[in-house]
């Protein structure tokens, strides 16, 4: 059992992460594992990813000064990572140009995503409509409700969108029926997996095409400031865009990591996506980590203003980051991430997505009692395009 | 260990329990094992059932909704094995519930309850080893699921993990019927049968009496799932016993030779 116990090492993080999948599946994770290592090991891959994240996706993304915002919290000096400003407008293209590649390497023609909040649906309609690949996405109805727009993007670069009605019709009900799909057709079919989430290799070969991020900002830090900073805040859902800023910072052990879930509306079960405070250890769609259920190991509803954040479990490394205490997790309500998006809006002219106004919340609860000596780096993840209906809604823009 | 195929193709019956109840769940079992099932897959009710099909998430959807627990199984089990003896019995179940419940408590609960096997759908034999140590203990044969993508060195490692039988799945994809079976199951019942002297039970799919006499050509037994589910979910709670009866009477009917000892 020796390449079975090396094989389990590789996709763990401490006790988490590991590979609960129908065997069906397996072949394919093998495959899919093998390809990113011999992409990994192949100059020419890396060229040919870096001239997109540059040329086609608008990369490095600034780090921008906030001096309104910071300037009206009276602490910390904060700047933010802008992923939004990025092709298709979140990180979630960074994560998608990395594994298209890879599926033209293992010669798949056809691609399936889920999507919750729609930036992966449309960052992955985007790279087929590139690399002339068929792309088939499933969303939870509710949130083909809520991000409407998203849907039309995707329709509009050719993807086919599947409506998802089981369970609460969210992420989670999205991610089955995507796993459905792909045991059903998975020798032609790629599995674009749109956060640090699933079986092993996903949530470390998500996590490497989205470590760009903290590479970035940690040199550009570096340069404004001369110095590393006290804090990175970034939203967690299944946490690519955390784990990404996050990565780089990890040896510097003075840097805080805040990772920023879902409060939702309530602390009881189903009301929130605060898998850390209400969470406990189990396997959910391929992976070992923290999930919100209940005493029988139902997996609980989840409820939050944000369809990127409405999840039941939380990547595997960033439990692991948890328990080490190398990362801090909190969480903001939806109350406070609207309060945060109007904010951000009004003193710096940048509307961030739902997702990354958790971690502008964050920012705002944290900066006034820090001293102008601290830095802040708050990664916004995605920006608030898709969210207009909502915003209309909740803060009454309407009238 | 009863997990023996009286016939050849042996059957074993799946059924979602707590689908519609648990006592129409007892009837429904008892009712399968008197009409030729060798082998009684208890199916645990799970929110987020992946590797199914549309028939078995909806029960599984109205079971988890009347609150069925593992606790039920357990418990239900243990009431079969006191009131057929012979019956094989094996707890088919995603990997949560059982976690949630302690792997431990589990395997030494169902070995109290007198289950005889277990397969866990998201449990492959890499990440099997805390679970392969404690089923040892408390007597339970692991059953593993192998696949047509499977190649041969993990159909090995699949066939050394498993006592039993091994669950060989017909086709890729979700439970669910088809139409007609693939030839994939009988090359992937080939292959195995290089790896193993255990019984090779076939499923995912079948449903009709042709397909079930045609898995009885090539493998030791035939695993019916969906169609027992969907019969039950069709004839509604006061005829769902009888309907079982009857449709497993008929996948027996179709088999025309005498029943022979399995090996
Ligand atoms: C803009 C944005 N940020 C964050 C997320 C959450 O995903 P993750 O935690 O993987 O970054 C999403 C997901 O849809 C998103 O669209």
């Amino acid at each position: 059992m020796a390449a079975a116990t090396a094989n389990r090492l590789a996709g763990r993080f401490g006790p988490y992460g590991g590979r609960y999948v129908p065997e069906t599946l397996v072949a394919a994770l093998d495959e899919l594992e093998h390809a990113y290592a011999e992409a990994q090991a192949d100059p020419d891959f890396h060229l040919k990813l870096d001239s997109l994240l540059r040329d086609y996706a608008g990369r490095p993304t600034p780090l921008y000064f906030a001096s309104r915002l910071t300037e009206a919290l009276g602490g910390a000096k904060i700047y933010l990572k802008r992923e939004d400003l990025l092709h298709t407008g979140a990180h979630k293209i960074n994560n998608c140009l990395g594994q298209a590649l890879l599926a033209v390497r293992m010669g798949k023609k056809r691609i399936i995503a889920e999507t919750g909040a729609g930036q992966h649906g449309v960052a992955s309609a985007t790279v087929c409509a590139l690399f002339g690949l068929d792309c088939v996405v499933y969303m939870g109805e509710e949130d083909m409700r809520r991000q409407e727009l998203n849907v039309y993007r995707m329709k509009m670069l050719g993807a086919e969108v599947r409506g998802v009605s089981s369970g609460s019709r969210t992420l989670k009900d999205a991610i089955n029926e995507a796993m459905r799909d792909w045991v059903t057709n998975v020798r032609t079919t790629h599995y674009l997996l749109g956060s640090v989430l699933g079986a092993h290799p996903y949530p470390t070969m998500v996590r490497d095409f989205h470590r760009v991020i903290s590479r970035e900002a940690r040199a550009q830090i570096l340069e404004k400031e001369n110095r590393l900073p006290t804090a990175i805040i970034a939203c967690v859902g299944g946490g690519s865009n955390a784990i990404g800023a996050f990565y780089e910072f990890i040896p510097d052990k003075e840097v805080r990591l805040i990772g920023v879930e879902a409060g939702g509306r309530g602390s009881q079960l189903g009301e929130h996506a605060a898998r850390f405070s209400g969470g406990s250890p189990g396997v959910l769609q391929g992976t070992y980590s923290y999930v919100l259920q209940d005493d029988n190991g139902q997996i609980a509803l989840t409820h939050s203003v944000s369809a990127g954040l409405d999840y039941a479990s939380i990547g595997p490394e960033h439990a692991a980051l948890h328990d080490s205490g190398r990362a801090e997790y909190t969480s903001a309500s939806d109350a406070e991430a609207l309060e945060a998006t109007l904010r951000l809006a009004r003193t710096e002219g940048i509307i961030p997505a739902l997702e990354s106004a958790h971690a502008v919340a964050e920012c705002i609860r944290l900066a006034p009692a820090l001293s102008p000596r601290d830095i802040l780096i708050v990664n916004v993840s995605g920006r608030g395009d898709k969210d207009m209906g909502i915003l209309t809604r909740e803060l009454h823009l309407g009238n | 260990m009863p997990l023996q195929f009286s016939a050849k193709p042996g059957l074993v019956a799946y059924i979602t329990v707590g689908d519609p109840d648990l006592a129409t769940t007892h009837n429904i079992a008892i009712a399968a094992i008197d009409a030729g099932a060798d082998v009684l897959e208890l199916g645990v009710p799970f929110s987020d059932p992946l590797a199914d099909g549309p028939v078995i998430q909806r029960a599984s959807e109205r079971a988890v909704k009347n609150g069925t627990r593992l606790h039920d199984v357990l418990a239900l089990a243990a009431t079969l094995r006191t009131e057929r003896p012979a019956v094989g019995l094996v707890i088919f179940t995603y990997y949560n519930p059982v976690l949630r419940f302690g792997l431990e408590n589990f395997c030494d609960a169902a070995e109290q309850a007198g289950i005889d096997g277990v397969l866990i759908t998201d449990m492959i034999v890499e990440e099997a080893v805390e679970y392969l140590a404690a089923a040892r203990r408390h007597h339970l044969a692991p059953i593993f699921l192998a696949a047509p993508t499977s190649p041969d060195d993990r159909l090995e490692r699949i066939a050394a993990a498993s006592q039993g039988f091994v669950y060989a799945i017909s086709r890729t994809g979700i439970t669910g019927a088809q139409k007609s079976l693939t030839s994939d199951a009988e090359q992937l019942v080939r292959r195995l049968r290089r790896f193993t002297k255990l019984p090779i039970a076939v499923g995912f799919g079948i449903s009709s009496p042709e397909q079930f006499a045609a898995v009885g050509e090539f493998a030791d037994a035939a695993v019916i799932g969906s169609a027992l589910v969907a019969t039950i979910e069709q004839a509604g709670p006061k005829h769902a016993a009888s309907s079982i009866a009857r449709f497993i009477q008929g996948l027996r009917g179709a088999i025309k030779e005498p029943a022979v000892p399995a090996r």
